[in-house]
């Protein structure tokens, strides 16, 4: 009996995840569908789901009017620069939270999370105006630090949480082998701390190379990344629904095909502390 | 060389005064244990020997010299952890030879040291294993190997067997024992289980709210205890205490009785009780005998002794192992 309704049960809850799964994964999957059709058939109503004549001469078209490597480069610049520079101050950072707590750590950790609450258009005018002034407007230095900053706070939490899981005693116990603060964190914390640091990386690539808003704000046409290269099929002369899929299909593939391959560590990295 | 001098040390965390000021001290080559209920500071103070806190006031003097505020490495101590503290991601040869390799000796060296103190500990089937591929005992040789080949002045043990289970707590408090012998190296060694803190000491140290009760062998700890709370605490099954006119009838507050130090008949003695609950060990038996106003009294018996719930006993307390104690708890000599 009780058997029963746990196979029952199941059913439902996996035609549920399914049903939410298609529904989150369903616009990708449009866009997707979308970058083979015709201009035409991508504004004709009512859309039809696969019986359209499959072309290729969208991505022509765009490889054509567009250098999609160069911002694809950029992307990848953009995105690796800030992670890593990220993590080379947030595994300090997050070290000394994590094993020299004080009585202000938990409130540092807070503040740190709440810039996080800040609307970014709030800072955009000063920054904007900070990076003409300092030359970073459009260079990949800048985006670099922008993004990074905008980071920083997800990055040093998620590595807070993993180095709390790591013992102190092991710690301690390079301490007294005579390890220098340097060696502890090189030799011991961080090989110890590898699948966590492996899925911060992660989260982290894909989160900056997402990031719309000030890509598309700091950036004109040298240090554009991706996301300025959707941005530019949605001009002024008309929307060109199909180019403007075969751009964004472009844009976001690498990060699709690297999540797939990281999935494990991603769900690791995003439930670490919830389920031991 | 490995004597080891507090003057005065003392810890606070914020207001709370876990250690008041203690003086203690340790000689070259021994065997000292630090042993007290949980929470009484015994391994706050192997810590502070350590270097691994800081004390709030007073001295802590390596040979003679003055380490207070030497870091935990140049102290020359080595210490083996509770949970071992292994690296995890590395082999065992790797992790006995972290100490080695932070030191900067050559490859060479570190290998040889490696190889030895593996040979004294039998580590040489599982060395290029990791430590998640040992067994608790093994985990433990690991850790003692690691502190080993430092050649320290002396070891620090924080409760190292308390994870392993009791027959092989037996066997590695025999080769902790062992090899103090071997190596005659000051060692320190912190338990809440007074076994162990009998069998290993050459001195125990017994600990109470941060203040030292006692220090003294394993037999003066038994024989005379200088207060209420060492007697309770050394000896198992624990001494008796009894309160009231029975104590006063020996002009103390208090007098103390151990369980193996009372004699059990059927017929006659001094005290009559009723017997309760009682533990058939073989070797031993271990009555809990209800003697009316006195309360309930633990009496051993060698061998079978054949009673029951129910049965009526009679105890005789022999009169040279009586322990009186006055007002203040403080035993009466």
């Amino acid at each position: 009996m009780s058997r029963a309704v746990s196979t029952r049960r199941k059913a439902i809850t996996t035609a549920a995840a399914w049903t939410i799964g298609l529904a989150i994964f369903f616009p990708i999957l449009w866009t997707i569908i979308t970058s083979f059709k015709t201009e035409a058939e991508a504004i004709a109503s009512p859309p039809s789901l696969f019986n359209f004549h499959w072309t290729l001469e969208n991505y022509f078209a765009v490889q054509e009017r567009s250098n999609y490597f160069r911002h694809f480069w950029n992307s990848v610049v953009i995105s690796l620069g800030s992670t890593l520079l990220g993590l080379a101050i947030a595994i300090p950072a997050a070290w000394s939270m994590a094993f020299v707590p004080t009585k202000r750590t938990k409130d540092v950790l807070m503040w740190m999370l709440s810039t996080k609450m800040l609307p970014p258009v709030g800072v955009l005018i000063p920054i904007y105006l900070m990076f003409r002034d300092t030359g970073l407007l459009d260079t990949r230095i800048g985006l670099v630090v922008v993004l990074t900053l905008i980071n920083l706070p997800i990055i040093v939490w998620m590595l807070f949480t993993y180095f709390k899981e790591i013992p102190g005693e092991i710690l301690e116990a390079s301490r007294m082998d005579g390890a220098t603060l340097r060696s502890e964190i090189l030799y011991v914390l961080t090989p110890m701390a590898v699948p966590g640091i492996a899925s911060t990386l992660l989260l982290n690539v894909i989160l900056a190379w997402n990031e719309a808003f000030w890509t598309l704000n700091l950036t004109a046409a040298k240090a554009a990344p991706l996301t300025a290269f959707i941005a530019s099929y949605s001009s002024p002369e008309g929307l060109f629904y199909a180019k403007l899929s075969a751009a964004s299909t472009m844009a976001i593939a690498p990060i699709l095909i690297l999540g797939w391959f990281s999935q494990k560590q991603l769900v690791r990295g995003l439930t670490f502390g919830a389920v031991k | 060389m490995g004597s080891i001098q507090l003057k005065k040390v003392e810890k606070r965390f914020g207001d709370v005064v876990v250690i008041p000021p203690l003086d203690l001290e340790i000689e070259d080559g021994d065997f000292v244990v630090f042993v007290g209920p949980s929470g009484c500071g015994k391994s706050t103070l192997l810590r502070l020997i350590a270097g691994l806190e800081d004390v709030s006031g007073g001295t802590i003097e390596i040979n003679g010299k003055d380490a207070t505020s030497v870091p935990p490495a140049k102290r020359g101590l080595a210490m083996v952890f509770q949970s071992y503290a292994l690296y995890p991601h590395m082999s065992v040869r790797k992790n006995i030879a972290f100490p080695l390799r932070m030191a900067g000796m050559s490859q060479a060296e570190q290998d040889a040291k490696v190889n030895a103190a593996a040979k004294v500990l039998n580590l040489g089937d599982y060395i290029d294993r990791r430590p998640g591929q040992l067994s608790g005992g093994q985990r433990q040789r690991v850790a003692i190997g690691r502190a080993i080949v430092r050649e320290p002045d002396a070891f620090l043990f924080d409760e190292p067997l308390s994870n392993l289970d009791a027959a092989l707590r037996v066997n590695m408090r025999l080769e902790i024992s062992e090899l103090h012998s071997t190596l005659a190296t000051t060692m320190i060694y912190v338990t809440h289980d007074q076994v162990e803190a009998m069998t290993m000491a050459d001195k125990i140290v017994v600990l109470q709210a941060g203040h030292i009760e006692q220090v003294g062998s394993p037999l003066e700890l038994y024989r005379s205890p200088r207060n209420l709370f060492v007697s309770g605490f050394i000896g198992s099954p624990k001494m008796n205490h009894i309160t009231g006119a029975e104590a006063a009838k020996h002009g103390a507050t208090t007098i103390g009785i151990r369980p193996e130090h009372i004699d059990l008949s059927t017929t006659e003695g001094m005290w009559k009780g009723v017997v309760g609950v009682s533990e058939h060990l073989g070797s031993d038996t271990f009555l809990r005998v209800d003697v009316g106003d006195l309360g309930t009294i633990t009496v051993r018996a060698s061998g079978e002794f054949a009673v029951h719930r129910g049965d009526t006993v009679y105890l005789t307390p022999q009169a040279m192992h009586l322990h009186r104690f006055g007002p203040d708890g403080l035993a009466i000599r």
